[in-house]
């Protein structure tokens, strides 16, 4: 089997999988499942700017926000059915990524990640300002706004745990394979080219600022279509999701996951979920946990878990 | 927050940032350690004079032997690459931050004063205090200043900010200097905590506010300036609360940090700072 | 104990009973063990504890409230077992920290629904972990007890599952004593709150109580949050200020009131705050010298006053607290008095609906017939089981409504001048969750 084939083969079985689950798992765990799915969009979104081109980004939250109020506040004012309040979403998430590169990328490095803090500390406060819309840090539920999604004639209700469960697997694979092609195709070579040397590369002849710019864009759209599913599938829209923890989290999951890994961002969300869920039960502070995870993983797995995997075994993972 | 105390706080950052080339995250913790060990001292001594000065030397001692461990341990381990001990600081905000709240607690702790008498104007009330933090924070920059520009210290640090590998070449004793510079940084943070406590109170997540501003100082005042630090310290200090007479409070934090944005997009050197390759 | 056995006895179907004995009598028969066995099932029911899920806030900027919300609720719990449980079965707490992070909040509700199996989820005290837990309660179908006195529950837009039986709202409050505040101490009033919801809830109520009562609000000032000095915004109290209506909260407030002192020195407007401002503090803590005269809104006076009937002094000594509200074991640990009591009541009212409603087992029809009776409750006397007072409730929106305290700083302690009506706090609702379905 060609690695093309096998690199396909692998990320379909890991959805055909994932579908699969939902029939086997108990229920807490379905829901935990159903949340990590959406949460693992966000990841693969942030694992694009970061673990492809070498961006990092402290304030992608913003991206998150922008898909969460842009899918929430039309359901919630104007009782915009899911989809389109979905593309809305995911529409915002686009727009904010691309104003936001077009100045922030003409930094690099510790500046750009101060940057994309202030940014995202702006948009924080915005939400916290128009509190007469968003409702501030209380926020607002869709549940009662939102209509049933209609598919071929059936009514899908968003608190049927199948439905759940199938949408956010429906976000997820969405994200996954489109990083998956951003990631095997020439422009994510380019990508790679400007992670390891963005000099060589402009010197080969790559407007390293355009493919940046498309890189964030991505970005920003898959974290804004999780936000925006978040929003829709667990029925709250709040300002804690714009904050700086916020922007924290997919840089914890993707690290611990591996950097630049397609599935990565996956297992270190799932991984990460299930270390809180299972810390939070003896003792009380599991943020230590997250802290201490983040040493201990930047001092002795940098690379994460699939990307120590592929560095000895598994050479073509992509 | 005063602007003796920002000086203080962002001094430390940028001095950290100016000579490692790193940015701390972890730095509003230091801050928070040091409140916190004032709130100890309070406690373990009797009179607030007595507290307020073995706070003032014990704090910064203990937050930089810390700091220096996490320098040997850490930081050092990880050969100061910018992003990884940006991820290794955030993993020390959290460390610090819920190790004290499990020793600490939750609460907002006051401490008493050193000194209590308000300087009364006809239209409004000053607490002495505040004269007392000025006071201590100038001698303090102005030791910060004396050890960079006159001590051979002050030479191996500038030296090793303009050129490391120069610098090294040289004899200078690089790794000696960085784990001492971010134990000075981390000194500074921790007495600005100490002296902010008498005004607010010392709480385990009291860290975030000034590391923002600290942010927002040293990138106005230039990357790795000092004197650019010190200027746009106090000239932040000082329009926060002429800025947030006229504009709705959260909305003069949505202009200033958007500003901020701004500046480090169009002028990366800073405002004050001199422009550097 | 026995006393409920017999009542449920009578109330449940004799058919049932009898058949149900005849299977365990004919399936052990051979075993010569029947007088045991009859009253197998019985026992067994009884033996399974009620299981309450307590969403707590042990982290974050909740974890002042929270520490006293686990010992209210500790207290609590020991009366109920100690007489007798609720229906006869004894409680169990399986509490979980929500970090006070809406995101963690309603994972938390799903773990203890769905992991602990709990029969009910109760605690929630911050209301933007509150309303983002809601709707998971409200898909689960498991009912949801907030102690969190947000105007959220009785806005009628959570959902059938969540009550907050146990603490008035923010709204009634303001509402009742927006009336003395105009009526007693001026008319021209100045408001500073944080810029968050539990603010804008002060903003709204208090500023429709002022036009009711011809009062005028001459400044708004939203604190943002995470602020530490508040000097500067002291400078836009307009000069003509009658009264200044101050609530904050979190770990800047006792900064607030020390430059409020600063600021205003002795030509002070009348001031006017919630005493969510300063629980948890000591009222003799350096710095609040300057609140001598001023007067606070408190739930439940924290300060013994010393005309309190044997009940609340009872309530006092088994939570933990002195004369001066503060823990009997640290004198510098002060309580949360205003807020947690309403985990006490909650968590008796819980018992009261248990045992009225004959709930046994987390079955759809047992929370139906919970939730029912619950709604069809009309208020609650005072007593052991609601120390703070008498309360009326409301079953169309599920929320409760008490008296309202209004004390004034004499001697560095709380000292009460007057306490509201219930009927003082009352505002026409927006909602009817008897409406929806079950």
């Amino acid at each position: 089997m060609s690695t093309g084939r096998k690199v396909l083969a692998l990320h379909l079985a890991v959805l055909a999988a994932l579908a699969l689950l939902q029939f086997a798992l108990p229920p807490y765990h379905h829901t935990n499942v159903a949340r990590i799915m959406v949460l693992a969009g966000y990841a693969i979104g942030y694992n694009v700017l970061l673990g492809y081109t070498g961006l990092m980004s402290l304030g992608h939250a913003m991206f998150f926000a922008a898909g969460m109020y842009g899918a929430g506040l039309p359901v919630y004012y104007f009782g915009v059915g899911a989809p389109a309040a979905f593309g809305l979403g995911v529409a915002s998430g686009t727009a904010l990524a691309l104003l936001f590169g077009l100045m922030a990328l003409r930094t690099s490095g510790p500046s750009f990640l101060i940057v994309s803090m202030m940014f995202g500390q702006a948009l924080f406060l915005v939400t916290l300002y128009f509190n007469d819309v968003t409702l501030g840090d209380q926020g607002f539920i869709l549940s009662g706004k939102l209509a049933p999604l209609e598919l071929a004639g059936a009514r899908l209700a968003f608190e049927a745990p199948a439905v759940k469960y199938n949408l956010a697997l429906a976000i997820f694979a969405g994200c996954l394979l489109a990083a998956l092609a951003l990631r095997v195709s020439a422009l994510g070579r380019v990508l790679i080219g400007i992670r390891e040397n963005e000099e060589r590369t402009r010197l080969l002849g790559y407007d390293s600022f355009r493919y940046k710019l498309l890189a964030l864009a991505v970005s920003g759209t898959l974290a804004a279509a999780a936000g925006a599913g978040y929003a829709l599938l667990f029925s709250y829209v709040g300002s804690t999701f714009a904050s700086i923890l916020f922007s924290i989290y997919p840089l914890l999951w993707t690290l611990l996951g591996g950097i630049g890994t397609v599935l990565g961002p996956l297992l270190g969300t799932a991984l990460m979920f299930y270390l809180v869920d299972t810390v939070s039960g003896i003792t009380s502070s599991y943020l230590l946990f997250v802290g201490a995870a983040l040493i201990a993983l930047v001092l002795w797995f940098p690379l994460g878990v699939l990307g120590t995997l592929r560095g000895r075994w598994l050479p073509w993972l992509p | 927050m005063s602007a003796f105390v920002l000086a203080l706080t962002a001094l430390g950052l940028s001095l950290v940032f100016g000579v490692m080339r790193i940015v701390n995250v972890a730095h509003g913790e230091f801050y928070m350690l040091g409140a916190v060990l004032a709130w100890a001292c309070a406690h373990a001594v009797g009179t607030p004079v007595a507290g307020f000065v073995a706070a003032m030397l014990l704090a910064p001692l203990a937050v930089g032997g810390l700091a220096l461990a996490a320098d040997r341990w850490v930081l050092r381990r990880l050969d100061y690459h910018p992003e990884s001990t940006i991820v290794a600081t955030i993993g020390m905000l959290y460390v610090l931050q819920q190790a004290v709240l499990m020793l600490y607690g939750p609460d907002a702790r006051p401490v008493p004063p050193p000194v209590y008498f308000k300087v009364e104007f006809p239209w409004f009330g000053y607490s002495g205090y505040k004269l007392v933090v000025a006071a201590v924070s100038a001698a303090l920059l102005a030791a910060t200043w004396v050890l960079i520009a006159r001590t051979r210290l002050g030479l191996y640090m500038r030296a090793a900010q303009q050129d490391l590998e120069i610098a090294q070449a040289y004899g200078v004793p690089a790794r000696r200097v960085y784990g001492f510079v971010f134990a000075a940084g981390a000194m500074l943070a921790a007495a600005a905590g100490v002296l902010i406590v008498p005004i607010e109170q010392a709480h385990y997540l009291m860290g975030l506010d000034p590391l923002l501003l600290s942010f927002i100082v040293v990138i106005i005042g230039g990357l790795g300036s000092l004197r650019g630090t010190l200027v746009a310290a106090f000239a932040v200090g000082l329009s926060d609360g002429i800025v947030s007479v006229f504009f709705s409070p959260t909305l003069a934090k949505i202009v200033a940090t958007l500003l901020v944005a701004a500046v480090l997009v169009v002028r990366p050197g800073g405002l004050f700072g001199e422009e550097r390759a | 104990m026995s006393q409920d056995r017999s009542n449920r006895g009578a109330s449940a179907a004799p058919g049932f009973s009898r058949r149900r004995t005849l299977i365990s009598l004919g399936s052990l028969a051979g075993a010569g063990l029947a007088g045991s066995v009859l009253n197998l099932p019985f026992a067994r029911a009884q033996a399974r504890p009620i299981r309450i899920g307590f969403q707590v806030h042990r982290t974050g900027i909740g974890a002042v409230y929270g520490r006293w919300f686990e010992r209210t609720t500790a207290a609590a719990v020991k009366l109920i077992n100690e007489k007798g449980g609720m229906a006869g079965r004894p409680v169990e707490i399986v509490a979980e920290d929500d970090g006070t992070d809406p995101k963690r909040g309603p994972e938390v509700v799903e773990k203890l629904a769905r992991q602990h199996k709990v029969d009910f989820v109760y605690g929630t005290l911050f209301s933007h972990v509150v309303i983002a837990s809601a709707p998971r309660a409200g898909e689960l179908k498991i009912p949801y007890f907030v102690v969190s006195e947000g105007y959220h529950v009785a806005s009628g837009k959570m959902n059938r599952y969540c009550f907050q039986p146990g603490i008035t709202d923010v709204r009634a409050q303001v509402t009742a004593v927006g009336s003395w505040i105009l009526g007693k101490l001026g008319k021209k009033v100045t408001m500073i709150f944080p810029d968050y919801a539990f603010g804008y809830d002060h903003r709204d109520y208090f500023s429709q109580a002022a036009e009711k009562h011809g009062g005028k609000v001459l400044e708004k000032l939203a604190i943002p949050p995470a602020e530490r000095s508040f000097t500067k915004y002291f400078a836009r109290v307009p000069a003509d200020t009658e009264v200044l209506y101050h609530v904050m909260v979190g770990p800047g407030v006792l900064t607030f009131v020390k430059e409020m002192g600063e600021h205003f020195g002795k030509k002070r407007p009348q001031i006017f705050g919630f005493i969510d401002s300063l629980e948890g503090v000591d009222m003799a803590s350096a710095g609040l010298e300057y609140l001598e005269g001023t007067y606070f809104w408190e739930a439940f006076p924290r300060y013994l006053q010393g005309n309190e009937p044997a009940y609340v002094r009872e309530f006092r000594q088994r939570v933990g607290v002195n004369d001066a509200g503060a823990s009997l074991a640290d004198p510098k640990d002060v309580s949360t008095f205003s807020h947690m009591f309403g985990c006490w009541e909650t968590l008796h009212v819980i018992k009261q609906a248990v045992e009225k409603s004959g709930y046994k087992d987390p079955t759809a029809g047992d929370y139906r017939k919970l939730i029912e009776s619950l709604e069809a409750e009309k208020g609650f006397a005072e007593g052991l089981a609601h120390p703070q007072g008498a309360k009326r409730f409301d079953g169309r929106l599920h929320q409760c409504y008490g008296h309202q305290n209004i004390s004034r700083v004499e001697g560095r302690k709380l000292k009460v001048v007057h306490r509201t009506s219930i009927e003082d706090g009352l505002y026409p609702p927006e909602g009817d969750y008897t409406k929806q379905p079950l």
